[in-house]
């Protein structure tokens, strides 16, 4: 039943970006032109690939605030190094990205595991942390474009069969975890961890390692896409992304994914990603000021969390139900 | 539909008649034009198999859920209940068969949350809510402080902590959805009372239970549940046993408990010396393979804390323990499944079921490694497996891919029950395995375990029902107050003995 009721969330919300499609090309019929979806897709693609990240934590029950900064960081690290040492392969500056995003994350499921600190108080530190460190380390100072290689700005943008790199790689990614969500027991185990943590532990679940993993996997996305924002904007600073947390969570939620834990899908965080990133692409089109860009993105999340509280409370109908006799 | 052909019924007017209550959710009709009278100062048994629609019921009498179609009537009158509130106004309160209740409020809290007794300024009157509290649990036999924590509670103590909390609001009308499942006979023996005393008071009683020795003892009338239709009623002094089965499964299932002789080998599993801080001290038994082994004693023996700690949930203080005469450790769960020990806990909404995802997934869950190939889950693989054990126990589900948390309340047991028989273990342990099954299921699941047995596993079965213990078990373990005090073998085992030992009663000599 919450396989089909998911189903029909999903359809909802890509009803919800035909519509919004239609609505933008019956005065612009140049937005539905492929390139330019193509265009908004690319331009999404960095949001997609760290909603599926946050997925994974916000299904075991937690979530992670820090995933914006330690994408900057993880991009400061490569940029600085990329600039003073314009030998290294990009690969292995790709590499070095998500081993450092996935140490950061690893730091966040640590904290959590060890100490039973509750995830947004630990997420919240360290997100602080993080930044600091970017200025640490930067000195406040800038990479700019001229400082990176060339190779090092084109990975990102270069072209393959008609789509930028950067498209690709979230194809990937989404390719990536919807196996693990479905296919793997460690994804079975995130619904399992966030659904019921006490019948878990009981089905053998070593809850802490579970979120451990999540956020360790949550990190290693925020790396990656550390590396993929400096490559693709070719700068570097201390706030890059800053904020950008906040539109991750948005999307998962828009995307249907249950801040109570364990329920939600990779084909709903995609949905809500592209959905708040048509958005963003559309409003200015049709001359929306920026104000109301906000206020309209703002009112999405909110209708979103509402429908799928509505669905939420069918599908858990007899818990919910009975609480109320209490209340 | 409800026959009622005896001339004292007559007499009577009824103080609560439902008429045509239909419910239908999404796939499956759990009621179907339902049709039911209660009267006052008397107590309806409602039976039926699980998924028949009792639990349903009693959620729209206390408005839980809305009927789709179909009146009631209270003493005369329509009403409609939209909310739970109302329900409560119009003097209905119910026990549950899922106890709600808050683990980070005090007992007192839990019991008046809601109504709680209030002073004269409209603030809540604390010293007036614990005395009330601890009256309304010396009225139940209740031995629990209203200062304490529920979270602190076991599961019987927190069933009787709701069972208080139904009492607490003035009513006329008491409904009890399995109130007996949780607890030992002691406590079950002060219920009986209380439902005299509540007889007594003119109150109308609905009783809902699996048990047939209850069902004949303390209710008068009774009405058959089948697929969400009363399918027969009537006084229950004139009808029987068999009757009632027929009745209810629609033909006649064995009630002798089929445990059939296996051949008991080598031990398995030897503990000894295991203690623990606060709950249990210096346990030893052995298992043999083959054998069931009952763990019997009251609620609160610390039965259910010994076999948390040998399932690596807690940890015991001291103590050693042999497995297959091979000195182990278990220091968490997926150890102990690792070497082939397996827990069904008692309290399956917390510890068992995972509401979210699907049945079969549920099931499935620590057998993952069993349907993977190189690390992927094979869908097809991990639904027959599924299919395989809950065809086995008798589930009764529209679909294995829905929601484990839309079953009815013994289905979701047997749910437990299956994801646990499907890890092949070595050694199972089964707490209260057949708490709130139906009698044609609970026959099934013995069969199962003896059948399993015979195959050479090991099984412990912790139970608080004597005829359960007494035809399952080839040995007992009689536990009290945390420690063993008797290892009864099944020849000459009665059941007054199991509670002669268990209350802590000695023999005369
Ligand atoms: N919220 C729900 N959503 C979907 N189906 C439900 C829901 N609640 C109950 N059902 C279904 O309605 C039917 C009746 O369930 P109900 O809980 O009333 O059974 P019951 O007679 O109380 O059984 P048991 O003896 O196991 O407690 C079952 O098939 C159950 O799966
Ligand atoms: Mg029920």
């Amino acid at each position: 039943m919450m396989a089909r009721l998911l189903k029909s969330r999903e359809a909802l919300l890509a009803g919800a970006i035909a519509l919004l499609l239609a609505l933008v090309s019956w005065r612009f019929p140049g937005f539905v032109a492929p390139e330019n979806l193509a265009r908004i897709f690319n331009d999404t693609a960095i949001l997609i690939i760290l909603a599926l990240g946050q997925t994974a934590v916000i299904l075991t029950r937690c979530i992670d605030l820090s995933m914006a900064a330690n994408l900057a960081l993880c991009g400061m690290v490569a940029a600085m190094l990329n600039a003073a040492a314009p030998g290294i392969p990009v690969g292995a500056l790709l590499a070095l990205a998500i081993l450092t995003g996935a140490a950061l994350g690893a730091i966040n499921g640590a904290l959590v595991w060890q100490l039973g600190i509750p995830p947004i108080v630990v997420t919240l530190g360290t997100l602080t942390i993080y930044r600091g460190l970017i200025f640490v380390l930067s000195g406040g100072e800038w990479v700019n474009a001229h400082q990176m290689s060339e190779p090092f700005k084109d990975f990102a943008r270069a072209e393959l069969l008609g789509l930028p790199v950067l498209s690709w790689i979230a194809f990937l990614v989404v390719a990536a975890m919807a196996v693990l969500m479905t296919r793997a027991p460690l994804g079975r185990a995130f619904y399992a961890v966030g659904g019921n943590p006490t019948a878990a532990i009981y089905a053998g679940i070593d809850v802490g390692r579970t979120r451990f993993a999540a956020f360790t996997l949550a990190g290693a996305i925020a790396g990656l896409s550390g590396y993929l924002w400096v490559s693709r904007y070719a700068v570097a600073y201390v706030d890059i992304a800053a904020g950008f947390e906040l539109d991750i969570i948005a999307a998962c939620v828009i995307g249907g994914i249950s801040i109570a834990g364990g329920i939600g899908s990779v084909g709903g965080a995609v949905l809500g990603a592209l959905f708040l990133g048509l958005i963003k692409n559309a409003l200015p089109v049709v001359n929306v000021s920026p104000f109301w860009q906000l206020a309209i993105s703002g009112t999405a999340i909110i209708i979103a969390v509402v429908a799928n509280a509505r669905a939420e409370g069918r599908a858990r109908r007899i818990i919910l139900r009975k609480a109320e006799v209490l209340a | 539909m409800l026959h009622a052909p005896s001339t004292s019924i007559r007499a009577k007017t009824p103080l609560l008649t439902l008429s045509g209550i239909s419910k239908g959710f999404p796939g499956v009709r759990a009621l179907a034009g339902v049709a039911l009278e209660i009267f006052p100062g008397e107590v309806t048994a409602l039976i039926g198999e699980n998924g028949a629609g009792k639990s349903t019921l009693v959620k729209i009498l206390t408005g839980i859920y809305q009927p789709d179609a179909g009146t009631i009537r209270l003493g005369g009158a329509e009403v409609s209940f939209r909310a739970a509130h109302d329900a409560a106004a119009a003097g209905i309160t119910a026990i549950h068969q899922e106890t709600v209740l808050f683990d980070e409020l005090s007992v007192a809290e839990n019991i008046f949350l809601g109504h709680a007794p209030r002073s004269r300024f409209g603030l809540i009157d604390w010293p007036a809510m614990r005395r009330n509290a601890a009256a309304l649990l010396d009225r139940i036999g209740a031995r629990i402080a209203p200062e304490t924590r529920l979270r602190d509670l076991g599961l019987a103590s927190r069933h009787l902590v709701a069972i208080a909390r139904a009492l607490s609001v003035e009513a006329r009308i008491v409904i009890m959805d399995e109130p007996t499942a949780s607890l030992s006979h002691k406590e079950i023996a002060e219920l009986y009372e209380l439902i005299e005393r509540l007889k007594a008071e003119g109150k109308a009683i609905l009783f809902i239970s699996h048990k047939f020795e209850e069902i004949f003892r303390i209710s008068d009338r009774y009405c058959v549940f089948r697929d969400g239709e009363c399918v027969g009623g009537g006084m229950t002094a004139e009808t029987d046993h068999n009757e009632l089965v027929r009745l209810m499964v629609g033909r006649s299932v064995d009630q002798i408990f089929p445990k059939t002789a296996a051949e008991i080998g080598a031990p398995v599993l030897s503990v000894s010396g295991y203690s623990h801080p606060t709950e249990f001290e210096d346990i030893g038994f052995e298992l043999r393979r083959g054998e069931i082994l009952g763990f019997y004693g009251l609620i609160g023996a610390g039965r259910s804390e010994i076999m948390q700690a040998l399932f690596g949930i807690t940890r015991a203080s001291s103590g050693t323990l042999r497995i297959d005469g091979k000195a182990a450790r278990i220091r968490t769960p997926a150890e102990a499944i690792a070497q082939g020990i397996v827990y069904v806990p008692e309290e399956r909404g917390q510890q068992g079921t995972i509401a979210g995802l699907p049945i079969f997934q549920n099931i499935t869950l620590p057998s993952l490694a069993k349907t993977s190939r190189a690390g992927f889950i094979r869908l097809a693989e991990e639904f027959a497996l599924a299919r395989e054990y809950t065809a086995r126990l008798n589930l009764r589900a529209a679909a294995l891919d829905r929601d484990v948390g839309t079953l009815s309340g013994g289905n979701q047991q047997k749910v437990v029950i299956a994801k646990w028989l499907a890890t092949r273990p070595k050694i199972i342990i089964l707490d209260e395995p057949t708490k709130g099954v139906d009698i044609g299921s609970k026959a099934a699941i013995h069969a199962f375990m003896s059948e399993l047995a015979a195959r050479g596993l090991s099984i412990i079965m912790v139970s608080s029902e004597i005829p359960e213990i007494l035809g399952m078990s080839d040995r007992v373990i009689v536990m009290r107050e945390g420690r063993i005090v008797a290892s009864l073998p099944r020849e000459g085992l009665g059941a007054e003995m199991l509670v002669r030992a268990a209350a802590g009663i000695r023999e005369a000599a």
